[in-house]
Order: C-alpha cells, then sequence, then structure tokens
C-alpha cells in the first residue's frame, strides 16, 4: 500500500510528512494525559483539573508553559554535555517510531519491510537516554534510578519483542501495514474473522503488560519510585528538560498503545473482514474518507489501551524490584517462547 | 476454591466502579460548603446583651478579648430613690489572629452575648485587620444560625415556658371575662362579681390546691403501653391532678348554684 502522502515532489512529501508526524507526537500525548488526568482522578473520587479551561482541558498546555518559564538548573558537578542532551535522546525514538505506525489505510509516513523490527529498536534506544541521565546527573538517586531502569527495560525488552514475533510469525510479514492487513484477512478456524487478540490472547497480554514495564508505567515504576529514590533518573531535571522526559513518557504510552492496536486490535479496521466506509463524500475522494475514518477508529484503540494503562495505575500497587525481575525472567519470557513454538505448530499444521 | 490473581480484577472492577460514580470534591470557592450550624467559624456579639462583667475576657486562654467600658448614673426612675450606675461598653473586640476556637468566652457568657457563627471567610492580607472590633462582631450576628430544636420530650426552656404560662392565664382571662358580658343581660349581681373576679386575672382553678398522687388507674394503662416507669409516673401524676382539680370545680360550681 502506497502512502498518501507520497507526492510526486520528493521534498515537499518528507516535509508534509514530518509536519503531520510531529503534529501528531505533539497532541496526541496530551489527549493521552488528559484521560490520565481525569481517568486516575474520577477513580479516586476525586474531580482532577477544572479550572484550567473547560474542565481543565487547558492543564497540560498551561503545565507547558509554566515548564517553559522555569529556570533551567544543571548541578554543578554534572556532566553538563550529557546532561542536557540525555533528554533529547529519550524523546527521540518516539517521534521517529511514529514515521512506520500506520495510524490508517495510507496514513503512515513509511511502510518498512521491517516495520515492527524498526519500532522495537528504535524505541530501545530510549533507555541510552534514562542511562544517561542517570549517570550524569551526579546524583546517588539518579544512578540507582539508572541502574533500574537499565535492568527493567532489558528484562522487559525480551517478552516485548517474543511476543511481538508470534504475531509477525503468524502474518507472515515484518511490515506494520502488512500485519493489518493479514489480520484483516485472517479468519479462525478458517471462519469466524477475527482480530490476532483471539488466537494471540496470551500475546496480547504479554506485550501489554511488558509495553507497561518498558514505559515505567505503575505497576512497574521502579524506576522512579518517589518513596524510594526520589524520581530516579528525573531528579536532578527542571523545566523544560523535565518537560521532554514527561513528553517522552506520554509518546510511549500512544506508541506502544499504536503498535499494540497494530499486532493484536486489527489497526485502523473497526472489525476484520469489515472494509471501511470510501464512497466519495462530496468533494473528498472515497480513499480520504476511508483514511479520515481509519485514523478514528485506530485512535480510539490507542485512547482505550492507554485507558487502560491510566487505569492499571490507579489499582495496583508498585511491585518489588526483585517481583519484578522474577516475573520477567521466570514467567514471561519461558511463556513467550512456548507462546512462538505453538503459534508456530498451528502455522505449520493450518 | 479461589481463584488465583482473582484479587487484580477484583481490584479493578473497584476502580472502575469508583470512577463511575459522581466525585466526591467539594468545589470550595463557586459552591459554598454545606456546614452544620454549630461549626466553630466566627464569635458574634450580642452587644445588646452584655454587662461588661468581663468573664469572657478573663477566661480566654490566649487573652484575645479586649474590653473597654465606663460607668454611668443613671438617674432614679422615683423620686427620692437613690441613682444607680450601670457599666457602658465602649469597645469590644477579638482578636481572631489569636482565638483559638476553643469557645470558651461562649461557653462563660453568662447573659447571652456571644455566639458562633459558621461564616469562616474572614482572611486578610493585614494581621491587624483580624481584630474584629464591636461593630463588626455585632454585624457576625446576623449569620448566627437559629438554637437547634429541642429533643422530643425535652422541657422547655424556661423563658418559653414562663411565656407560655402567661399568654394562657391571659386567653383565659379574657374568656371569662366574655362569658359573663354575654350573661350580662340577665344581670345578677353574681355575674358581676363573677366578672369583677375574672378582671382581678385570678383564674379560679388556681386556688384548687390538690396533693398530687399516682393515679393507679392510667398508671398500669400506661406501664402496659410500653412507657417507662418515670413517664407513667409523671403522666399518672399529671392525670390524677387534672380530674381531682375537675372534681373540685365541679364541686364549686354546683354549690354556687
Amino acid at each position: 500500500m502506497e502512502s498518501l502522502f507520497a507526492l510526486d515532489n520528493l521534498w515537499l512529501a518528507l516535509l508534509l510528512k514530518l509536519a503531520l508526524i510531529v503534529v501528531f507526537f505533539l497532541t496526541a500525548p496530551l489527549v493521552v494525559g488528559y484521560i490520565e488526568h481525569k481517568g486516575l482522578a474520577h477513580m479516586q473520587a476525586r474531580l482532577g483539573p477544572m479550572e484550567a479551561a473547560f474542565h481543565g482541558i487547558g492543564q497540560l498546555p498551561a503545565d507547558g508553559i509554566k515548564f517553559i518559564q522555569k529556570e533551567d538548573i544543571i548541578p554543578e558537578n554534572a556532566d553538563k554535555w550529557v546532561f542536557s542532551m540525555a533528554p533529547g535522546v529519550a524523546l527521540v525514538p518516539a517521534l521517529v517510531v511514529l514515521a512506520v505506525i500506520p495510524m490508517g489505510p495510507g496514513v503512515f509516513a513509511e511502510d518498512l519491510d521491517v516495520g515492527i523490527f524498526f519500532a522495537l529498536a528504535v524505541s530501545s534506544v530510549s533507555v541510552i537516554g534514562i542511562l544517561m541521565a542517570a549517570w550524569s546527573s551526579a546524583n546517588k538517586y539518579s544512578l540507582m534510578g539508572g541502574i533500574r531502569a537499565a535492568a527493567q527495560l532489558i528484562a522487559y525488552e525480551l517478552p516485548l519483542v517474543l511476543a511481538a514475533a508470534a504475531v509477525v510469525l503468524q502474518a507472515g510479514t515484518l511490515s506494520l501495514v502488512g500485519i493489518v492487513e493479514a489480520q484483516n484477512e485472517f479468519r479462525l478456524f478458517g471462519v469466524i474473522p477475527a482480530a490476532y487478540a483471539i488466537p494471540q490472547l496470551v500475546g496480547l497480554i504479554l506485550f501489554f503488560v511488558a509495553a507497561l514495564a518498558e514505559l515505567s508505567r505503575p505497576p512497574f515504576d521502579m524506576p522512579i519510585a518517589d518513596s524510594e529514590i526520589i524520581f530516579g533518573h528525573m531528579t536532578e531535571y527542571t523545566g523544560l528538560r523535565y518537560a521532554f522526559f514527561m513528553l517522552a513518557e506520554y509518546a510511549g504510552i500512544v506508541v506502544l498503545s499504536a503498535l499494540a492496536a497494530v499486532l493484536f486490535l486489527g489497526g485502523w479496521y473497526l472489525w476484520p473482514g469489515v472494509p471501511l466506509p470510501s464512497f466519495a463524500v462530496g468533494p473528498i475522494p472515497g480513499d480520504v474518507v476511508a483514511a479520515l475514518v481509519g485514523f478514528g477508529v485506530m485512535f480510539a484503540k490507542i485512547a482505550t489501551l492507554a485507558f487502560v494503562m491510566i487505569w492499571f495505575r490507579a489499582t495496583f500497587p508498585r511491585l518489588r524490584e526483585d517481583q519484578l525481575q522474577r516475573i520477567s525472567w521466570l514467567i514471561f519470557i519461558p511463556l513467550a517462547i512456548l507462546n512462538i513454538v505453538v503459534t508456530a505448530i498451528f502455522k505449520v499444521v493450518a | 476454591m479461589t481463584v488465583p490473581q482473582v484479587g487484580l480484577f477484583k481490584g479493578l472492577a473497584l476502580t472502575l466502579k469508583t470512577m463511575l460514580k459522581p466525585a466526591t470534591t467539594a468545589q470550595y470557592p463557586h459552591v459554598k460548603p454545606d456546614l452544620p450550624p454549630r461549626t466553630r467559624g466566627v464569635i458574634a456579639l450580642m452587644e445588646e446583651n452584655c454587662t461588661v462583667c468581663m468573664l469572657c475576657s478573663r477566661e480566654c486562654p490566649d487573652w484575645c478579648i479586649y474590653i473597654d467600658s465606663h460607668k454611668e448614673v443613671v438617674p432614679p426612675k422615683d423620686e427620692g430613690a437613690r441613682a444607680r450606675t450601670r457599666n457602658v461598653l465602649d469597645r469590644f473586640a477579638i482578636d481572631f489572629a489569636l482565638c483559638m476556637y476553643c469557645g470558651i468566652c461562649i461557653e462563660v457568657c453568662p447573659f447571652d452575648a456571644l455566639f458562633w457563627s459558621p461564616e469562616f471567610e474572614y482572611a486578610t492580607y493585614n494581621l491587624l485587620e483580624l481584630t474584629h472590633e464591636k461593630e463588626r462582631l455585632r454585624a457576625w450576628m446576623e449569620t448566627v444560625p437559629p438554637p437547634p430544636p429541642l429533643e422530643s420530650g425535652a422541657e422547655l426552656p424556661k423563658e418559653v415556658s414562663d411565656g407560655l404560662a402567661a399568654a394562657r392565664k391571659a386567653a383565659e382571662a379574657r374568656a371569662a371575662a366574655a362569658a359573663p358580658a354575654a350573661k350580662a343581660a340577665g344581670a345578677e349581681p353574681k355575674a358581676a362579681a363573677g366578672a369583677a373576679a375574672a378582671k382581678t386575672g385570678k383564674k379560679v382553678e388556681d386556688d384548687i390546691h390538690v396533693e398530687a398522687q399516682i393515679d393507679q388507674e392510667v398508671f398500669d394503662q400506661l406501664i402496659a403501653e410500653g412507657k417507662s416507669e418515670r413517664v407513667a409516673r409523671a403522666k399518672a401524676k399529671a392525670a390524677y391532678v387534672r380530674k381531682e382539680k375537675a372534681r373540685i370545680r365541679a364541686e364549686r360550681e354546683t354549690a354556687n348554684t
């Protein structure tokens, strides 16, 4: 499938794609942040932000303006270059991954043949940003948080990749667009149209929980456990650099929710086998209508998964560091490998 | 049988249920809080009731009540009587920057001059403005809620029961004055005498004195109804007195005619 934005002029197309990715990158995390503000508040019988604009929708932009105004403090003993580079290194991977995620039919910057491989590989770069921040802060809490983050991200990278590998095996392609199309064609027992969430239920659970751990979201927020190590690698950060770390976290939620939606929930299709409406509405051509509807469906799936992440945050207490490692190495990774084996057997037999 | 990890789902169900219920947040500056009437917000002064006895000021643990007064000589009411002196309040101030809202001044006031008001929004940027002078304290009286209703079966306050008794007496006197007046066509000096008696405001019944005894019949009936012994005894006594008075009155009336 061709991208809708593949214009004849290569440079113009590139500029258009970049602009759209940046706009999505800056707005989608705000939506997730607002869902978190309000959802978390209501789960705790609170109202959440109410003063900034209508029901607090202006809260996050206001916070952003506040962060810009704050003094940018760099500790005296910090490794200044590394310290100031770290938020960028943590932030950029999320931005780059967005380039390959299909948000609708034709709504993607590039359909790489190794899409899922690229996405997972790039998103694991952010751990370097966290380690840079931890080491350069010259703060023992930062360092402890960074070490925890490194151990956790390595431990949960494996189940994440293995769960995705099972999907790749079933779909027979590494391309994210290809995986969505393969799910659209997929029939359970050869008759029932179903997304991969049903045959790959174990994979979905593994992927989702591992994504929570990758993002250091509660109940896996040991790297920034505020009651133990202040705020982990972000302890020494203020102002805009701190805002970048927060943006990286929420952009990470969007990216991993989008990946989960593509891999397991059928991507931009409302239900596998049900085509999107592609008739022209007035001057709008049919494929654009389909793209818009597909984008809406995809975004709803991302928002739902983000909501479940927030729901988990409101419900579960933080795990202990050794419990975290135990779950990953003794339960998730063997389960993920078993999942691959079973998927492979079904793939060969069927 | 317990399903493994079922607690995780119970937790999820709880948070979801909480989310769907209305939040308990009180949006304070926009919505005023619904405070109970006995809330300790601010102390109000009923200036007219104050006799400058200084009890509040002396009992205050923080010494935050300031009172100034002078004596005034009131000319005698009657010719040749002695002139009286009376205290006049010049200043009554409470420094709410010092006050710890213990309420001892209100408890101790013997003349009902101090009251709690639930108003609490009088914070200022200037510490000195927290000293409320008597005009301001008098203005707080407007916000003092009425006292809570008495418990059912409670004895009425003395002021109320005295007032009610006086009112009843006056009403009966009027009725007594009206009844003979209607009869006056038939004249008779006796009626006139009766009217005269009524005019003096004396009720016939008040002359009758009955020693209170327990009316056994009423007592038994009340006990059977499940009333407590104390209540039954009191009611039985009242019933006995009422019955006796009615009997004596009837006797006198027959004697009169």
